[in-house]
Formats: C-alpha cells, sequence, structure tokens
C-alpha cells in the first residue's frame, strides 16, 4: 500500500520543530510500522537526507522504548507497543501523523525520540526494594498468596514506555507510578518500605512536573500492557494513609 | 513546610481537596433539593416560606453556608491551580489529538463555568434580595403572616421569577451542565479518595449515575412546574423521577455487564 506520512522533524532541544509529509510506496500489510519507518528512513538516507529519529530497542513488545503518538494515540490505534503495530491496521491512501510523545516531563531530543529519564528518577526515588542479599533464599520460602502474586504480576507488566502520560490530557504519570508502587507494595518484600516509596514516588513525580490525575481513564484505556485504573486508587491510598500516619 | 501544608500542595493533596469539597457539595445538593421540592405543594407556599424562614435563622444552618461557601471557592481556586498545573505539563499540544475519554470528564472546566454563572445568577436572584431585604425597607421581598410569625414571602419572589421563559431555560440549560459535571466528579469522587473495588464499583456507578442525572432534573422540573402552573405537581415529579431512575439503573448495569465482558 501507499501512505502519506507526517511526520514531526526537529533537530534537537533547543530548535523549533515542525511536521514533514513524506510518501511511502509498496508498504506491505505484514511489516510492523518500525519496518515501515525503517523503509522510510532507507529512502531518505538515498536521498541524502535526514532519516527520522526514533527510540527502538526489543522491537518484541517488552522494553517499552518504542514511543509514537500515531494518528492521536500513543502507540496508534491497537492496544499494543508501536513495534508490535503492524501495517495491516492501515489501509491503502492513508495518511498517518506521527508525533513524540508530548510533556513537560518528556523533553524532545531529537524528532520522535523523547527524553524518558524523568521515569528513571521516579524509580531512583524509591521504585526498589533494599534488601541486602545474602544467600538466596529457597523458592516459594515466603507464602504469597495467589490473587496477590497475580495482582502485582499484573502490575509489573508496566514496560514503562510513557504511553500513559503521552495519553493523559494532563500529561500525568500516575498510572506509571502506581504501577510499580502496587507491584513493590503487594509483595511481601516489598511492603516494609511501602510508606518511604509512596511519598518519595510522588515527590519526585511532582518535581519532574507531571500533570495531576483528572481521573479520566484516558491513560488506562490506551497502555499497551493494559495497567489498570485500580492502581492509582490503590496509590492514592496508600499515599494518603503514609502521609496521615506513617512516621518516616 | 510542615507535612500538611506538603500533602496538601501535592498533586494527589490538591486532588483529595476537589474530592472532600465536591462531596460536601454533593451533599448540600441533596438537602437544598428536598427544601426545594416544597415549592411544588398546593399550599400558596406556606411550606416553602416556614421552611426558608427556618434555614435564613437556624444558626447551625448558618455556620454550615458559611462552610459551603467557602468550600465552593477552595474548589474553585484549587481546579484553577490544577488546571494551569496540568497545562503546564504539555507546553507543545498534539497535531492530531486522537481523545480517548469522556467528553465531561476533559472539560469539567467549562461545565463549572456553566454552574458558577447559573450560582452568580441564582443567588443574586433570591439568596441576595432576601439578604438584602430588612423589615423597615421591605423593597425586594414582601412579608407574609401565618398565625403568629411573620417571614419573608420567598415563595412569591420564586413564582413570579419563573413566570419568565429565559429564567426558566436557563435553569435547565445549567443543570444539564450540572448533570455532566457530576456524571464524572461524583465517581470520580470514590476513585480519588482510593475507594475503587470490583466488588463496590457497581455499586459505586449506579449510585453516581443516578445522583447525577436525578438530582438536576428535580431542580430543573421545579422552575418547569412553576413556569407551567403545575403547582401540586410533586406526585408527578417524583412519578417521572421514578421511571427516569428505572432507565438509568437499566443502562448503567447494561453498560457495566458489557465492560465485564471485554
Ligand atoms: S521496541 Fe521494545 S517494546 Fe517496542
Amino acid at each position: 500500500m501507499n501512505l502519506t506520512l507526517k511526520i514531526w522533524r526537529q533537530k534537537n532541544n533547543k530548535e523549533k520543530g515542525k511536521m514533514v509529509t513524506y510518501k511511502v510506496q509498496d508498504i506491505s500489510d505484514d511489516m510492523s510500522f518500525l519496518e515501515m519507518m525503517d523503509v522510510l528512513n532507507e529512502e531518505l538516507l538515498k536521498k541524502g537526507e535526514e532519516p527520522v529519529a526514533f527510540d527502538h530497542d526489543c522491537r518484541e513488545g517488552i522494553c517499552g522504548m518504542c514511543s509514537m503518538y500515531i494518528n492521536g494515540h500513543p502507540h496508534g490505534p491497537e492496544r499494543t507497543t508501536t513495534c508490535q503495530l503492524h501495517m495491516r491496521s492501515f489501509k491503502d491512501g492513508d495518511t498517518i501523523t506521527i508525533e513524540p510523545w508530548r510533556a513537560k516531563g518528556f523533553p524532545v531530543v531529537k524528532d520522535l525520540v523523547v527524553d524518558r529519564s524523568a521515569f528513571d528518577r521516579i524509580i531512583q526515588a524509591g521504585g526498589f526494594v533494599s534488601v541486602n542479599t545474602g544467600v538466596s533464599v529457597d523458592a516459594n520460602e515466603i507464602p504469597i498468596a495467589k490473587d496477590v502474586a497475580s495482582e502485582a504480576m499484573d502490575a509489573a507488566t508496566c514496560i514503562g514506555c510513557g504511553a500513559c502520560v503521552a495519553a493523559c490530557k494532563n500529561a500525568s504519570a500516575m498510572l506509571f507510578v502506581s504501577a510499580k508502587i502496587s507491584h513493590l507494595g503487594l509483595l511481601p518484600q516489598g511492603k516494609t518500605e511501602k510508606n518511604r516509596r509512596v511519598q518519595r514516588m510522588i515527590a519526585q513525580m511532582d518535581a519532574e512536573e507531571f500533570g495531576a490525575c483528572t481521573n479520566t481513564g484516558a491513560c488506562a484505556a490506551e497502555c499497551p500492557k493494559s495497567i489498570s485504573l485500580v492502581n492509582i486508587a490503590r496509590m492514592n491510598r496508600e499515599y494518603f494513609a503514609a502521609k496521615v500516619a506513617s512516621e518516616a | 513546610m510542615n507535612w500538611v501544608v506538603k500533602t496538601l500542595t501535592s498533586t494527589l493533596g490538591r486532588k483529595l481537596i476537589m474530592a472532600l469539597t465536591g462531596a460536601f457539595l454533593s451533599l448540600f445538593l441533596v438537602v437544598h433539593l428536598i427544601g426545594n421540592l416544597q415549592l411544588l405543594k398546593d399550599d400558596g407556599g406556606m411550606a416553602f416560606n416556614i421552611y426558608a424562614d427556618f434555614m435564613g435563622h437556624n444558626p447551625l444552618i448558618q455556620t454550615v453556608s458559611i462552610l459551603n461557601f467557602t468550600f465552593i471557592i477552595l474548589h474553585i481556586i484549587t481546579s484553577v491551580i490544577l488546571t494551569r498545573l496540568n497545562n503546564k505539563a504539555r507546553p507543545v499540544s498534539y497535531a492530531y489529538d486522537g481523545k480517548s475519554s469522556a467528553w465531561s470528564s476533559r472539560n469539567m472546566g467549562i461545565l463549572g463555568t456553566v454552574i458558577l454563572i447559573f450560582l452568580v445568577v441564582h443567588l443574586s436572584n433570591f439568596w441576595g434580595k432576601s439578604k438584602l431585604t430588612t423589615f423597615e425597607a421591605g423593597s425586594y421581598v414582601p412579608y407574609v403572616t401565618y398565625g403568629e410569625a411573620t417571614m419573608q414571602n420567598l415563595y412569591d419572589v420564586v413564582a413570579i421569577s419563573f413566570q419568565e421563559w429565559w429564567l426558566v431555560a436557563l435553569y435547565v440549560v445549567s443543570m444539564i451542565g450540572l448533570a455532566f459535571h457530576l456524571s464524572h466528579g461524583f465517581i470520580s469522587m470514590f476513585q480519588t479518595l482510593g475507594l475503587n473495588h470490583s466488588k463496590y464499583n457497581f455499586v459505586i456507578k449506579i449510585v453516581g449515575y443516578e445522583f447525577a442525572i436525578l438530582v438536576p432534573a428535580m431542580f430543573a422540573a421545579i422552575p418547569v412546574f412553576m413556569f407551567l402552573n403545575l403547582q401540586g405537581g410533586l406526585l408527578y415529579l417524583f412519578a417521572g423521577i421514578g421511571v427516569l431512575a428505572l432507565v438509568v439503573g437499566a443502562m448503567v448495569s447494561n453498560g457495566h455487564k458489557q465492560q465485564l465482558a471485554v
């Protein structure tokens, strides 16, 4: 199929960017979205033009590096990552608008690449379990109920891609932060630090200037890993409880 | 900064203020509505006037009303601060924005402004007139005597006001705005307070939508009934509201089932 692409081009963080229109021909249905971008970039290289910069790594939907805002939705029309989006979701003659994630906390580095190190700093603020790793314990030594384990696992499927921030009208990072807080705080190893964790991570989230949640639910609707709003409610509970009652 | 201020000025803390003030204001709506329904009693306004006189003079009610105004202002100020911060969080907007949330959830500010404009008109029309009226001057509100007691005849003021079609229309439109505001706000309040649980979500949803639709519908019905001179229409109102409640309930539970099926 033949497509028209409108892509955000921006040299670097300093310069202003703009939308540029390109055409690609003979795109196969079976290509992934990123392969289609590769085809475009090869053509640009042949013409001696600068290829479009975009993030990607595993191309298997597990690393969370790919990040394109396609036709008004993070990762495009399907509920998956950009690398797992296939061209069969589009039809011949379509115009596709591709933009970077838009958020104060995610400054554009170049073209479609944004700096998501704000997420790393939020994790560094408390998204970990501090244990002295001595001898490894036997498997199943710490009993964890199946439903608790499942809930923690559901939250742990968050790949930190930032689609929630991109989708939210307030560029709020609460779905991401709440997923991390839930996945660590639900398990016995992480529970001991939960009061400190929730307060520090939220303080860092605010410091990175992500917006506040207004419960529109756009994040959960767009999340490629189907992280649920239940996590945000849990984070709110833990935060208020920690603020009111904890020593730390 | 002490921990209370720090908590309440965090993004989560500001949401908490929105939720708690919203909860109080929702409660106020119910009390206000129950009082107002007496306007539809066919007694020449006696029940309503006695009720209004009580509300205007009871010290406890007066204290609560100060609280009410404070919370309205707090709700507005916090929302303005939050909106500004949220706009700053996305300095460059999307060229193509797909929108994956409900319209009312994204436009609470617009809906809130409709309600605020309504409040100004509504308060200056009735509350302001009543407060500015003194026994001697008697300029805004006439007086009426029931047995021993003499009081302002606010019923008359209301009844005359609601002979104007445009004022009735303004009330109806504002109540539609309120319904959409509540359709997001009421349920959203539970989420902010951390009350999101698969066992109770259905109840929250049903109560939320019933509240958001029935309360404004009853408020809107009062000026409409009075405009059409349907005094003593309480029975019809309740019958209509009952039917509406069933329809809303059926729609919400149907939607809920479909959501679970996905
Ligand atoms: S490239 Fe790894 S998730 Fe898409």
